[in-house]
Parts: structure tokens; sequence; C-alpha cells
């Protein structure tokens, strides 16, 4: 059995923004991660990170980045959270930079930016179209620096909860097969997105919500799970993410016929219209007629090789590679594709959840930042400015804590290591996991996603309700102890039903449309019944939903125009 | 859609024995060496033992042998690998031990990573705001940032392979992001320097251009270690076999226009190390025997005017 004062499941941005403030702290932090932390799904962002800064030239405010993100998330964002995010903005930027991101440069060798979706101002700074992994790259060398202890591929089967207070979690080794008991006086939940419940995903294999459905079943409540963002230009094919940036330098959106249409849906931001606008508006001109083999295109013919190759390099592989498109010279097949979730663990602003020692940061917590729909930008953000306030409240009530008594530690292996000798006792074959999964994302893709119906919404959560009476009848093939990605793959199937469930559940009750949340028989915003977040809590009954207040400072909701 | 067979090895940790298996299935042509691998685990066989997650050659999970050399199993198409019908050979990558199937325990190359301290020592407190550095200077470390640490390099090393202990390409492409960095206080740039320039550092590389070739981003970590060794001369770090044969070897091209041999070993090794000098007396001794003995008096080859013409123009920047 192990201690830590603090410990932090998943090794992304978030997870590792926490950790390092716990350790500066002079906590004994460790973090948990399923995958080696520079594997980490925050890699993949592309585009940039948010701050406003003002600096040359520029008339941007905390406010005005705020409003932008009031705005950006139909007013279902929380304007306290997002206060206290635009205001430390531009403190966790200086950061990443003295730790060592680099960052590009303007001509006074001062930190560039780029523009981005749905924002008044330039305000995006940013690598390349690397600036996920150079930032998560630049994080774990801190964490090497540290030297502090990573359970590397560890994955996480149950929180321990002692008197209502989680105080640890039991874990399987994935090398070795082993269970394990990890104790620890706060945990931290960082453990991402939950892209493989839909099918396609730009997401990795990795964005399994598991630390949403640990959070769900400790007890703490789900909010807005039904905000599931399509970004609007996802690569035909593998699906592929490619970055808003290229957008943010000028790249346009275009027909078949070579019109481009954002002018008949957001006149002024054009293809820096938010992204659920966008992703609505391509979904359109697709279902109209206006693309080919359900893709409109993504045309960057015309910011020339120079700037291709230096800013937007990794996305011209990207479309080489995967689409056999050359960017400097054919405009590349896209399309709206499942690519975040706003919703998550409930959070207040320093992480904490409603239980007592459980903190969440990321993409997997919603201190609801994004509300209804996320800017670009924005997400990076939040893993530094909550990643960071999550890593000091959990450190200030681990350190206020007395000694943990000793888990049971026996029992806690011996119920995973039963849970995995009934999977293993069933009889092969039964259903595999990967057909129920593949079941699961095909009817999230189809009914809840950029335009939704009742009767599609019902049909899903039919659907899900079904595979998870037919997960009980999934088998395992792969017998064996070391690196069972057989067993995890079924154990992330549970997660993932669990998940679905909410996301159809929150769909199913918001009669209204808001942000990604499009519904055809509700067509318009309702402010009146609406402006509130949805809620969904396990019960032994089955998921239960209830509804909170947004909080409102100092902007009222408005018509949302682009 | 094509069908395919791909002749997969396999390690059973629990056994500790290897074996192929072969798997005959259908891709479609846009599909890569992954989303076969990803077909087989999910439909074929799920006891197939891979790590892989991002498909898209971002997150560096899925770095494998491919037909002999070390690739992202996500960035290789399988219509390139296999156009005749042919079987397409995968393995775990080399210079680290199976853990399980392809799946490779890369201890090894994050040990090396840490020995090289990988992390930026800037002056401290830091500045109020940002540290001002050119956009050139940042782009430059670019190159070698695009690296996903995904063991592709370490995995064919030459030199890796037949010496443990050399850091070996990732750790000193990384390396090299420090040293080119701006912001790096002189001191801890110095220091650096010192370290790589030590046995087992930067002059441990053979130059068989085997990383440049597998490395799936462009990082090119032996041309970042030829950078290595030229910041690492310049600061004055020469007391070393490496920069003593990099130095003899150019000043007997420059006045001769070509290798004098003779004098390549005594002079990387140092005169006054007679100990080391000895080591060499029965390779020499073979060399004669098997009439491998270059020529002892050294003559200029014709026109080695232009070749010092070369180095004359080259040096003057």
């Amino acid at each position: 059995m192990y201690h830590h004062d603090v410990l932090v499941i998943g090794a992304g941005l978030a997870g590792m923004r926490a950790a390092i403030e716990a350790f500066r702290m002079g906590a004994d932090v460790a973090v948990m991660s399923k995958v080696h932390p520079v594997r980490s799904h925050s890699n993949a962002a592309q585009g940039g990170i948010n701050a406003a800064m003002g600096g040359e030239g520029s008339e941007d405010t905390w406010e005005v980045h705020a409003y932008d993100t009031v705005k950006g998330s139909d007013w279902l964002g929380d304007q306290d959270s997002i206060e206290i995010m635009a205001k430390e903005a531009p403190q966790d930027i200086y950061e990443l930079e003295h730790m060592g991101v680099i960052f590009a440069r303007d001509d006074y060798g001062r930190l560039a930016t780029r523009a981005f979706g749905g924002a008044t101002n330039q305000r995006t700074f940013f690598v390349g179209d690397i600036t996920g992994q150079a930032i998560l790259q630049v994080m774990y060398e801190q964490l090497m620096k540290s030297g502090m202890r990573v359970y590397e591929e560890w994955f996480a089967l149950s929180l321990i909860k002692t008197d209502g207070a989680v105080t640890g979690v039991v874990a399987m080794d994935i090398i070795s097969g082993d269970v394990q008991v990890v104790q620890a006086k706060s945990v931290i939940l960082a453990t991402g997105g939950i892209g493989r419940v839909y099918e396609p995903s730009t997401n990795g294999l990795i964005c399994t919500g598991d630390g949403m459905a640990l959070a769900y079943y400790a007890g703490a409540p789900l909010m807005d799970m039904e905000m599931v963002q399509y970004h609007p230009t996802t690569l035909k094919g593998n699906g592929a993410l490619l970055t808003e940036g290229a957008r943010g330098e000028g790249a346009y959106l275009i027909t078949s016929e070579g019109e481009r249409f954002m002018q008949r849906y957001a006149p002024n931001k054009l293809e820096l219209a938010s992204r659920d606008v966008v992703s609505r508006s391509e979904h359109t001109e697709i279902q109209e007629g206006r693309g080919i083999d359900g893709c409109v295109f993504l045309d960057c013919r015309h910011l020339g090789e120079k700037l291709i190759m230096e800013k937007l390099y990794q996305i011209y592989e990207l479309a080489l590679d995967f689409a056999n498109v050359d960017i400097v010279k054919d405009p590349c097949p896209i399309r709206p594709g499942m690519h975040y979730i706003m919703g998550g663990i409930k959070t207040d602003t320093d992480g904490a959840t409603s239980v007592p020692g459980l903190y969440a940061a990321g993409e997997c917590a919603n201190v609801s930042i994004h509300g209804g729909n996320r800017l670009g930008a924005n997400s990076l953000l939040e893993t530094v400015v909550f990643g960071r306030r999550t890593g000091v409240a959990a450190t200030n009530r681990a350190l206020s804590q007395a000694k943990l008594n000793g888990a049971d530690e026996g029992s806690l292996i011996e119920e995973q290591r039963g849970r995995f000798r009934d999977l293993m006792d069933r009889s092969y074959p039964g259903f595999t996991a990967a057909k129920l999964r593949l079941e699961m994302g095909v009817t999230m893709d189809k009914n809840i996603s950029v335009f939704r119906t009742d009767e599609g919404m019902r049909e899903t959560l039919g659907i899900i309700r079904g595979l998870k009476e037919q997960f009980g009848k999934v088998s395992v093939q792969d017998k064996g102890k070391v690196y069972n990605w057989n067993l995890m793959s079924v154990l992330e199937l549970e997660y993932m039903l669990d998940v679905a469930e909410t996301i159809a559940i929150g769909a199913v009750a918001r009669k209204e449309s808001r942000g990604a949340h499009a519904r055809t028989d509700f067509p318009e915003r309702d402010d009146k019944d609406w402006m509130k977040h949805t809620l969904v809590y396990n019960s032994p009954d089955g998921p239960m939903i209830d509804y909170s207040p947004v909080s409102i400072t100092q902007w009222p909701p408005e018509r949302r125009v682009y | 859609m094509r069908s395919i067979k791909l002749n997969v090895k396999r390690y059973d940790p629990e056994a500790q024995e290897s074996h192929y298996q072969e798997y005959v299935l259908d891709v479609e042509d846009s599909e890569t060496v992954l989303d076969a691998l990803i077909k087989i685990r999910e439909y074929i066989d799920e006891t197939l033992g891979v790590r892989c997650s991002c498909r898209s050659a971002i997150c560096g999970s899925c770095a494998m042998r491919v037909n002999g050399h070390a690739r992202l199993a996500c960035k290789s198409k399988v219509v390139d690998l296999s156009a005749n019908g042919d079987t397409i050979t995968i393995e775990p990558m080399g210079n680290m031990k199976p853990i399980k199937d392809l799946v490779a325990d890369m201890s090894i190359f994050w040990a090396k990573m840490r020995q090289v301290q990988p992390y930026l020592k800037a002056h401290q407190p830091p500045p109020e705001k940002e540290s001002i550095a050119s956009n050139a200077a940042m782009h430059n470390l670019v190159g070698a940032k695009n690296c996903i640490m995904c063991g592709a390099c370490v995995s064919d090393c030459a030199s890796l392979a037949v010496d443990e202990t050399f850091i070996g390409p990732a750790a000193l492409a990384k390396a090299y992001r420090f040293v080119d960095d701006p912001r790096e206080t002189e001191t801890a740039r110095d220091e650096r320097l010192r370290e790589l320039s030590k046995p087992s550092g930067i002059w441990d590389c053979t130059h068989c251009y085997e990383c440049v070739q597998v490395c799936p981003k462009d990082v090119a970590p032996m041309e970042r270690i030829v950078d290595i060794r030229r910041a690492a001369m310049e600061a004055g770090y020469k007391d070393n076999n490496g920069s003593r044969h990099s130095d003899s070897f150019a000043r007997s091209v420059k006045k001769s226009g070509w290798l004098d041999e003779l004098r390549l070993v005594p002079e990387s090794l140092g005169f006054d190390d007679i100990g080391a000098q000895l080591q060499y007396v029965p390779l020499a001794i073979k060399s004669v025997l098997k009439g491998k003995m270059p020529p002892i008096i050294h003559h200029k080859r014709p026109g080695a005017e232009h070749v010092s013409r070369i180095f004359e123009e080259l040096e003057k920047d």
C-alpha cells in the first residue's frame, strides 16, 4: 500500500500542473496515469492558449476575454469562474514561458498572438500548431525535475471512501497486472475527455471518461453533459483534427463551388465564429448538397507555402499523410467531428467536487467556463489556471488533515480481483467490448451531435440502456496478467456506457437550443426556463437529474450573433 | 479493400518466449499498419498487445519495427508497404526489452532522458513578464521540439546496440534544445556542454544516420548531436578523443586533400596518452600483416590547394 498527501489521477496538462503546484507547496504528491504522461491527449491541442495581455497596440482586457467566453458559452458558463480565468490567464502564460515553452515571438521578441474563433481581439499565444505538445513536454520536464513519483501505466479502478470522504484509489499496474491501493488525503481527477464514447472522434483511444465515471460512482454529480462540441475542421477519412489556428491565420471555408459560405451565417466573424455556429453551418451546407462526399473544404492556398510551413506544419503533414491532400496547393475536405465535452464533474472555482477530498480539473471537470460551447484555445488555458488552483486547494486540505487510518487493503484488492475473475470466467466468445463500443459510438454520433431531435436522442438513450444490459455478457479472451489490454478495454467500456447515459439523459431533458445543444424541435434558446445547469447523479435507482443556477456577475443574457 | 498478411512478433511474458504469428485481414487503401493492428485486436485476436492512442502521429505511442525499421505504425500506410501483397513484418522496438508482444519497455529511454537534466535552467528569479527572445531563436528550437518521444531513434541506434552507456539520439536531441535556447544561463549551458563531451556523450555517435532516417517527425537527432559538438568545441571542450579526432580529420584534409590515417589515431587519442596508444598496437600489426597499412609518407593529393581554399572560405564565417 502506498501513501501520499495528494494523488493526481491523469497526467495531461491539468494533472501535471496541479501536481507541480502541490510539489511547490511541499506536499508529498504523486501522479498516476494509464499512459506515460507525454502520451496524454493534451498533446493534440494544436492552435494555442488564450490570455488578454494588452501589449503592443492591443486594446484587449480581461473583461473582453471574459465577455467573449460568456457569449461563446451561450450564457451557460458560470461568470465567476470565467472572470477568474480571464484575470489570472496572463500570469499563467508567463509562468509557462519561464518553465521553457518556446512560444512564437513578435518583432520585439515579446510573445506573439494569432486570431482565434469567437474572440473580439487577437489573444491566442502559440507554438506553431503544436502548442499542446510543446506545453505538455515542458510540464513533463518540470515533473522529471521534481523527481516526484509517477505511477506510470496504472489504471484507476475505484475511489476509496472513508466516512464520506475520498481517501485514495484502487488501481491496476497495467504492466504487471497487480492490483494496488494508493491512499491519499486529497485525490485530484484530471483524466480528460470522453472521445471514445463517440465514433468517430478527434480524440485519442485513451479518452474514455474514466475520471468522470469514478467521480459519478463516488457520488459527485456530472454537470451539463449534453454539451458536446463538434469541431468544424476534422479531416475526411481518419477524422484527425485540423487546427482552428488555420482559420486564425486566414484560411477560408468553402463549398464545392468555392463560395465562402460563412458569409451567410456569420457575416461579421465569418470563419472565426464560435465552433458550434461554424459546425452547424457546415452541416447545413453539406445537407443541402453544397459539399462533396459529406465534406466542405478548408482552403489554405492563399496563405502561401512559407506561412504554412512555419505556423501550420503539423496540419500540412496530417492532410498529406492521412488524406493525400497538399494544403499548399489544394483545398482540404473537412467536416464537423466530435472533439470535446464541455460537461464534466461539477466543481467549485478551486476544483473541489461535492465529495470531500475529491477534486477535478481540466476536461473531466466542469468548473463551468465553457457552458454550452467552448471557445478555441480556452481549454489549454483552463488546464493551467484551474490545474494550479486545484493543486493549491487539494494541498491545503491534505496538509490540514490528520494521518489517514490504514485502509483494509486486502478486501479492497480482493473486490477488484473478484471483478476480474467474473469477467474472465464468462463463456468466450460473448459480446466483444469493441463491438459494443462501436454501437454506442455510432448512435451517439448519429443522434447527439450537431443537430438533435427528441426522437433521435430517445433512440440513443434506449440503445445505450440496451448495451448496458449486454455488457453483462461481454467476454475477455486474454486471460494473462501482463499488459492485458483486453481486460482494460472492458473496464473502460463500463465507464463509457455510464457516461454516455448521462449525456443522453441531459440531452433529452434540455428542451431548448443553447450552444452545442441544437434541437430542431426547440430551435430557440429559452432563458426563462433553461438558463440552468443540468446535474446527473448516480443513485441505486439509476441516474437522477437535478438542476442548479448559472452564476451571472456582469453580463446578462443577450442575443448571440457573430 | 485489399487482403494483407501481417507477420507479427509476439512475446509471451509469462512463458518468456517469442514467436511470429501471421494474421490475414482486409484493409482499405487509406489504412495504416496501426489500423490493421487495431482491427486484429478488436475483431481477430483480443490478446494482441500494442500501445496506441492518437492515430495521428502526435502521441508517440505506437513506435515499432515495420519490415525491420522503427516507424510509427499510425504513420505507415499498408499500401506503401505491401503494394504487391507482400507480407509485412511487425516487431517491437529494438534496444529495449519486450513487455508483451509489441509493447516495449521504454525505461532505458526515460533513464537516458533524465540523464541530460532535461529542463530549462534560466536566470532566477524570472522576469516579471516573458523573457525577451527573437522569433528566429525560438523557431530554431522547433525542429528539436517536434520530438514526440516515440523511441524510434533509440530503437534503431547502432551505437546503443553495442554500448548501453551511450546517451543516445533522443536524449541528445533533447539536450540540444536547451543548449541552443537563449534563455538558458551561460553557466548552465557551459556545464551541459562539458558533461555532454564526456565518454558516452556526443562523441559516441557513429554517424550511421539511422536515427535521421527513422525519425517520424524530422527531428534529425544526429544533426542535433553534430550541432552540440560544434557548440562544445567552440566553448573549448576539446580535450577528448572526439574533438581531437574531428580536428585531426579536418587538419589533414585541409593540408593534403585527403585523410592521413596514420596520424588520425594518435592525434585523436592524444600523444601523451601512451596507455591508450598501446592498445592500438595489435590493430596496427594486424593491419600491416593484411597489407592495409596506410602509406608512411603522406603525400599531398593533386589539387589539394583547392581543398585548402574551400576550408579557408568556410573558416571566414
